[in-house]
Formats: C-alpha cells, structure tokens, sequence
C-alpha cells in the first residue's frame, strides 16, 4: 500500500518533527474502542495536537507533541480504536501499516502504548498479544485505574507485566496520573534498541484469535481477582435508557435538545458573527473609493471569512453534545436504539445525528458523520446529508411561499402555507432515506455492514478533556473546510463582480459580470423547468449559500428597474404559479451550496465524492423542478 | 421448560430444518442461535461461525467469525440476551462475560449459545 502523509493537509504550525534529532521519540497509541485511548492521548499532548489525513483515505491522522523533563520530545500518534491489527478496510489499513512501519516517510514508532480499560483486560490483552508479535519495544497502559481500584478489582502488576513480557503503568488519563512513569518508562525503552526485533506478525486467523483470548484469559485469571464491587450502575441505568418505550423517549428528548441547541442557541452568535462582518463591510465601503479593491476586501474576503466563521457556533455546540454523548458512553446506546429505523434504508445506527444536524445545517452533520467507523456507511450518510432541510433554505421558502400560496386552511383547519413547508421538509426526509437506499443499491449491492459494537460502561465526561475535543474540531473546521470556503466565496465575488457595469448601464451591475453572462447562457436550459434569466443569473451568487439567493433575485430584479417594494409581491407579479413551484421544488434537492461541497471534499479526502454529490443532486433539481412545473402548468393551464 | 425457551426452540427448529449448522457433534436441543433468542436468555457460547454464508452481508463469514471472535464472543464466554430494540426486537445488547454488545440478530446468529 502506498500510503503517504498529504502534506498539505498538516496544521500552520511548521512541522517539528521533521528536523528528527537523535534524542526525538515516537510512540504511537493503540487500544480497543472505549480504553479511553484519546483521554490518554490528550493528557499527554495537551492542546499540542495536530490533525491531517492520510493520502486516499478517510481516517485522519492525529499526532501530538510533548516533552519530557530532561528535553526529550516525543510525538505521539492516536490511531483509531481497534480489537484488531488486522485491517478490514482500506482506512484501517492505515492503522496496521503506521504501527509496521509501512507507511512512506514514516518510520515505525519506536514504542508501541496500548491502551487498555483496566476495568476490562480480557479483549485489551489478546490485543497486547497480537501487537507483541510486531517486535517493537511495547508498553500497556493500564487505563481508568482508579475504576478498577474502586470497583475492588485486584490486579497484580508483576504478575501481569512478566506474563505479557512489557512494562505495566497504570494511568488515569483524566487526573494525569501515571502519565510521567509513562513517558519515563518510553524513554528507558526507546533507549535500549536492544528490545526491538523482526516483525513476525500476520493477519490471525480465526483459531489464532480463539488461542489469544485462551491465552489472555490465562493471564487476566493469573493476575487479578475480579472486582468485589462490581459496577451495577450501568446495568441500572441501561434498564431504563435501553427500554423499548422509556429509552426511545428520552432519545428522542436529548435529540429534540440537540436540534433546539444547534437550531436556536447558535443563532443569536451567529447573528453576532454576520452582524459585525457586514458591518466590517459596511465601514470598508464608506471608508475607501468606490473600486475593485474596494469591492474585493468588501464583498469578497471580509464575506467570506464571515461566512466561515458563522458556522462556528454551530459546530461548536453539536460536536459539544456529540463529546459529551460519546464520553458519558450514551452514544453507542442511541445508535442501538436507531439501527432498526436507520438500517431501513442501509444506514447505521450512528447515522441518525449526522442527518438530524443537517436540519440545522449540512455542514456540521457532514462533518459529525466522523461518528460513524465504517466507510461505507459514513459516504453515504455523509451523500445524503444536504438532503435534510437546511436553516438556509427557510427564508427561500418562506418567501416563495408567502408570494404563492394563498393563506387559507384547507382540509379542515390545516394552515396550507405550513402544509407547503411541511411537504418541502418531508419531501427532503423521504428522498435522503430513498438516495441512501438506492446508493447502497447500486454501489455496494446487498453489502450491509454489520453493526456489531461494545456498549461501554457509562462514565463521567472529564470537562478537560471535552473542551480539548471541541476546540479541535472547531481549529479543524477552520483550517481545513475555512480555507476551501473562503476561496470559493472569493471565487463567487468574482464570478458576480468582474467585469462591472459600462458607464451609463441600465441593468444591475451583476447582469454585466460572467455571473451574468453564464447565467443568460443558462437560461435556454432552465427554460423547460419555468425559470426565467432573472433566476437563472440569481443562482449564481446563490451558490454561495441558498439563502443569500433571496438577496440575488433582489439585486436581480429591485435594481433592474422594474420596481420596488417587498421582493415577494415583486416575484408574485413577475413569475407564474408554476415557476414559484418549480423554483421550491429546485431548492429541496439542488446542490446550491458550495461550502458543502467544500467540506464533503475534506471530509471525504477526495474529489470524487463531492462531484458524485453535486451530479445527482442537480439531477434531481432538474428532474423534480421539471415534473412540478408541468404538472403544475398542466392543472393551471 | 420456561415459554421463552420454547420459542428459541421453535425458530431454531425452522432455521434448522432450512439449513443446518456446520456441527453434527455438539449439536443438541438445548443449543440456540443467540439470535433467535429474547431477552433474559442465558447460557455459554458453544460455537462461534456458525452463519451461513448468505447470512454475512457485507463480510464473508469468515470475516465475520473473526469480528465476534475479536471483540469478545468465544466459546465458554458466559452470554445473556440484556435488551431488545424498540423495533422488531432488533438489534440486541449482550452481555459477554464483563462487556456488552450490542448487535444485529442476523450477526448474533452465528454464534450458537448452549443454555444454561
């Protein structure tokens, strides 16, 4: 496998480790899911972290740095959980060459840390096991000691450390305890080249495995006694968060939380957040003379920084809760509860917040589909995701719908406009679950993965550790979607601005620019589907978000002269009952929204994907947009 | 016998009599598919890979033998049916031996669970 770091992708920070001195340490962490792995990960590095991807695929790659008492630095590697070198797919793949040393420009760690849950040694020592066969200088970590102290579980750790044949530490990542013996016993390690030999691993197969867990359980038998107080908590708890009627309840409340939180809590910030950057823009164009420059620094950079920052506040608060869930150790309880609704139509379990933040908006849920392991079904919630009714799209359809449909009840007391609206979020629901079945459908025909997870103890989250976690992801979002981002908002400023109106033009500025002219050159296509150039040359500029849409066609028209007053009794003149239809359905399926297609590209780590999604979506647009108006046309007549 | 445990007994008799289990030896009337089974079924696992090859989706049986292996199920562990999904009693969390695992029946088929 040719595997190689994309450079590109690393943080601004200039990359330490490349000048490798000689006294320079790499270890790497490798633990089953639940051992508390990124804790330990975080306790050592700090907020010293940086995130990357591998080359082609989508596991990201998180390192970290620290530094020993007497000067030495480490750099440490947080590899996903896993019971298993053995790859199962191509990401995993990274996880089994980074620790072999597989990995071009990248040597092997000089000493493996596997992290284990003191709590429960069995799976984490076949683990240890296998990973002994690696013949690197290894090292267990024998994490939430205090847990087991507490819960009366014994553990001898000479016995334990001569029959594994490596050191034993215990730690508790969450109160840094053990974490300098750690890094001390690293260095002793990594200073004797003599514990290191020749690989002799290879995949086990099913009996190795069967003979490992033989021979952990032998070990865990030898050196601990079982817990005299064992945690019944969890147990207690699960009787009531797993019940059939009670737990599907309170799932459905944190959810209803989670969607207010997302929904609402963001907004007055990022009302803050988009209030001060236009009044930026507004302060740049009073204070320079009227120009290009003028109108770059303007309307394209101090917008388009403004556009990525105000997603801030909403991917701070999900991946808060989604921290939050996943340390409390609920996470894996909820996507039990929603495996049987979800797999309905080939997704997993986990797939169901992705898809709920996507009501907010599509960019957060894309990127909190990182919550789902395997690949397949991270692409395709991740594909169907900007099919939930996005915050965006809301003020496109109120407007059109204010414009159109009359306000009256209909079939006994229902309100149409909000059985319009209701029909537009439902229309979005039932295609998102029909894309993702037809997805699996024709791409990985009849191959459903299989949902097999652990159910983790539940814990107290350590608030350290949770803000660590949100801070990452929100300098994730920043370097890495930000930057994508930005440039297209400067590229949409550009399409809509250069060149600019002749002297003594009649129509907006915008009808002058290539947004214009691509857009006049679209019109004939669009014309089957009831839209007019007007509209055509407004998605454009609303490529940069639907809802900036609702300002294009005012730009389009308020300024074109033909009229002032409110843009909704303007289109309601100038456009026909099937056009404003044509023009709701076009908005539920189009892909106008460039940063998602920004972040899909990062989240996804290829080009592919956010092509595929902007293909069928427009497909869809145009085929939806198609029906509703010549339906429309045909009963309007 | 409790009226769980007729039901196990029945659907594995249907599941059976479709196509049987790769083991001839160990094979008696109180082995169970763990996925055929409700909640508060107890026992040890008997044998782990039991799944016919139609039954392994996405993965190859084998493949799939190594997943349960791996994370816990393996013959001699003491299982229990915990909890059932809200919907078509699907998935289904057991505990195995200290750890629980939730997983889908169709995966928790191939593990063959002697009560007790």
């Amino acid at each position: 496998m040719t595997t190689n770091l994309d450079v590109t992708e690393s943080s601004s920070s200039p990359a330490p480790e490349a000048s490798a001195a000689a006294e320079s340490r790499r270890i790497a962490l490798v633990g089953v899911p639940n051992a508390g792995k990124t804790a330990l990960f975080n306790a050592l590095t700090g907020a010293r972290q940086k995130v990357a991807n591998y080359a082609g695929v989508t596991v990201e790659r998180k390192e970290g740095f620290t530094t020993t008492p007497d000067g030495t630095r480490i750099s440490i590697l947080d590899l996903p959980g896993t019971y298993s070198l053995r790859a199962r797919s191509p990401d995993e793949a990274v996880t089994r060459d980074a620790v072999l040393g597989r990995i071009a420009g990248e040597a092997a760690p000089d000493v493996i840390v596997c992290v284990a849950d003191a709590t429960n040694l069995r799976v984490a020592i076949r683990l240890a096991l296998e990973l002994k066969q690696v013949g690197r200088p290894m090292i267990l970590a024998l994490n939430m000691h205090d847990i087991a102290l507490r819960q009366g579980v014994d553990i001898d750790l000479a016995k334990l450390s001569a029959a594994l044949g490596m050191p034993v530490i215990p730690t508790v990542a969450t109160r840094r305890r053990g974490i300098d013996r750690l890094l001390e016993t690293v260095e002793a390690l990594a200073a004797s080249a003599h514990s290191t030999s020749p690989s002799s691993w290879h995949e086990p197969t099913a009996a190795e495995v069967r003979a490992g867990h033989a021979a952990a359980d032998r070990i865990v038998r030898t050196a601990t006694r079982p817990p005299t107080r064992p945690d019944t908590w969890t147990g207690r708890i699960d009787n009531v968060l797993l019940h059939p009627v009670a737990g599907t309840l309170i799932l459905l409340l944190l959810l209803f939380l989670m969607f207010q939180a997302v929904f609402a809590w963001a907004t007055p910030v990022m009302d803050l957040i988009s209030g001060g950057f236009d009044a930026a823009a507004t302060w740049v164009k009073a204070s320079f003379p009227p120009g290009m420059l003028r109108s770059l620094i303007a309307d394209g950079i101090i917008t388009g920084v403004g556009s990525v920052l105000v997603f801030l506040p909403q991917i701070m608060i999900l991946f808060l809760f989604i921290i939050l869930l996943e340390d409390l150790g609920y996470m894996a309880r909820a996507a039990f509860l929603m495996d049987r609704l979800m797999g309905a139509a080939g997704l997993h379990g986990r797939a169901f917040i992705p898809l709920l933040s996507s009501f907010a908006c599509a960019i957060p849920g894309i990127m909190a589909a990182r919550v789902i392991d395997s690949r397949r079904d991270r692409l395709a919630t991740i594909m169907v995701a900007p099919l939930m009714t996005c915050s965006a799209r809301i003020p496109v359809y109120t407007l059109i719908i204010a414009a159109f449909i009359p306000r009256q009840t209909v079939l006994g007391g229902l309100n149409l406009q909000g059985l319009v609206m209701f029909g537009l979020y439902a229309t979005g629901i039932v295609s998102a679950l029909l894309v993702a079945f037809v997805m699996r459908r024709l791409l990985w025909r009849g191959q459903v993965e299989p949902f097999i997870m652990e159910l983790p103890a539940y814990k107290k989250p350590d608030p350290k550790n949770v803000a660590v976690n949100v801070l990452l992801r929100a300098k994730v979002f920043l370097q890495r979607a930000g930057t994508i981002i930005l440039a297209m908002m400067v590229l949409i400023w550009f399409l809509s601005s250069v060149p600019g109106a002749p002297p003594g033009a009649t129509e907006p500025a915008i009808d002058y620019s290539f947004a214009g002219m691509l857009g006049h050159a679209l019109a004939p296509l669009l014309a089957p589907i009831g839209f007019n150039w007007q509209m055509t040359v407004a998605l454009i500029p609303g490529m940069a978000a639907r809802e900036v849409a609702v300002g294009a066609l005012a730009t389009v028209y308020a300024v074109s002269g033909e009229g002032d007053g409110p843009l909704g009794s303007l289109l309601a003149a100038h456009w026909s009952l099937p056009t404003a239809l044509s023009f709701l359905a076009w908005y539920i399926f189009a892909p106008q929204c460039l940063s998602t297609l920004g972040v899909v590209r990062r989240e996804t780590n290829s080009i592919v994907w956010p092509l595929a999604m902007f293909a069928y979506m427009l497909v869809l647009a145009y085929a939806a947009s198609f029906v509703v108006f010549n339906v429309a046309q045909a009963l309007v007549g | 016998m409790s009226a769980d445990n007729h039901y196990h007994l029945r659907s594995l008799g249907r599941s059976l009599s479709q196509s049987p289990p790769p083991i001839l030896d160990g094979y008696d009337a109180d082995l169970v598919r763990l996925g055929h089974g409700a909640k508060g079924l107890k026992g040890v696992v008997a044998l782990v890979g039991a799944a016919e090859p139609a039954v392994a989706g996405a993965i190859s049986a084998a493949e799939l033998e190594r997943r349960l292996l791996e994370i816990g199920f393996v013959e001699g562990a003491a299982v229990e049916i915990l909890h059932e999904g809200a919907f078509g009693r699907d998935p289904i969390v057991v505990r195995v031996d200290d750890t629980r695992v939730a997983l889908r029946r169709r995966e928790a088929d191939a593990v063959l669970v002697r009560l007790g």
